[in-house]
């Protein structure tokens, strides 16, 4: 692409998307701040926690499983 | 002048207890800073993603980055500076979630000049194609073309050099026109 193509696609690019420029929000966006500050952390189901202790005494029982389970990982 | 000044002063203060995590008086130290900032904050995100919406989930998203990473916060670089850093990799993530040719709502951008030797199915079709750019091509583009910013000032945002600047923007154009060729168009 030379110089002069460059500058084509640079005028079609400006053609198609203007310039947004010196725009603000309206809104106070602080109350949406607070409640993400608020928010905790999602936390993890016991189901979840009961499978991975499952599957780790599986593997300490039967380490020959181990790479059967990184195969399918 | 004087008012000036002892603004620039409050702000220094304010940006030392910041930077200083106390928990005595962080929360109200990040409170002043998202006040003064968010506008500005808000306006660098709309030149990135060009929607409002998005704009305003990743300018509370950009706070929350800055807030978990205060400690890193070097003041010699300004906080504006460093903030516009941390929303660019923030809308970065967002426009990497995002399925191509998304419309762009029509009320983001002013009223364009547009040229009449240019129709309307070229600027939809090259507006489409721009947004099957890869999201780290588009950002330079849309910053140092669509929206002129001075390279230096991209490539401080990215974190890249003045150089990877105009790489990526050759990159973007070259991508652009490749893309308009296979529909046809012959720009």
């Amino acid at each position: 692409m030379n110089a002069k193509e460059e500058d084509r696609m640079k005028k079609l690019l400006k053609n198609a998307l203007a310039p947004v420029g010196e725009a603000g929000t309206e809104r106070d966006l602080w109350p949406s701040m607070l409640q993400r500050l608020d928010a905790r952390p999602a936390a993890v189901p016991w189901f979840d926690w009961a499978l991975a202790g499952g599957l780790a005494v599986f593997a300490v029982v039967f380490p020959a499983s181990i790479p059967v389970f990184l195969y399918y990982l | 002048m004087k008012g000036e000044e002892a603004m620039r002063d409050g702000e220094r203060s304010v940006l030392d207890e910041f930077q200083r995590g106390a928990p005595a008086t962080f929360n109200d130290a990040f409170e002043t800073l998202f006040r003064l900032h968010q506008r500005t904050v808000y306006g660098w995100l709309l030149r990135i993603v060009r929607n409002p919406a998005a704009a305003e989930d990743l300018t509370v998203e950009t706070f929350w980055r800055i807030y978990r990473a205060h400690a890193r916060f070097e003041p010699a670089r300004g906080f504006e500076a460093w903030a516009r850093t941390i929303a660019t990799h923030a809308a970065l993530d967002w426009l990497r979630t995002q399925r191509p040719e998304t419309e762009l709502p029509m009320d983001v951008a002013a009223p364009r000049a547009s040229d009449p030797a240019i129709s309307a199915e070229i600027r939809s079709k090259t507006e489409a194609a721009f947004s099957r750019l890869p999201p780290k091509l588009r950002i330079a583009a849309v910053l140092a073309v669509v929206e002129e910013l001075p390279h230096k000032e991209v490539a401080a945002a990215l974190g890249i050099s003045v150089t990877a600047v105009k790489v990526r923007v050759f990159r973007a154009l070259r991508l652009l026109r490749r893309d308009l060729q296979q529909q046809g168009i012959t720009p």
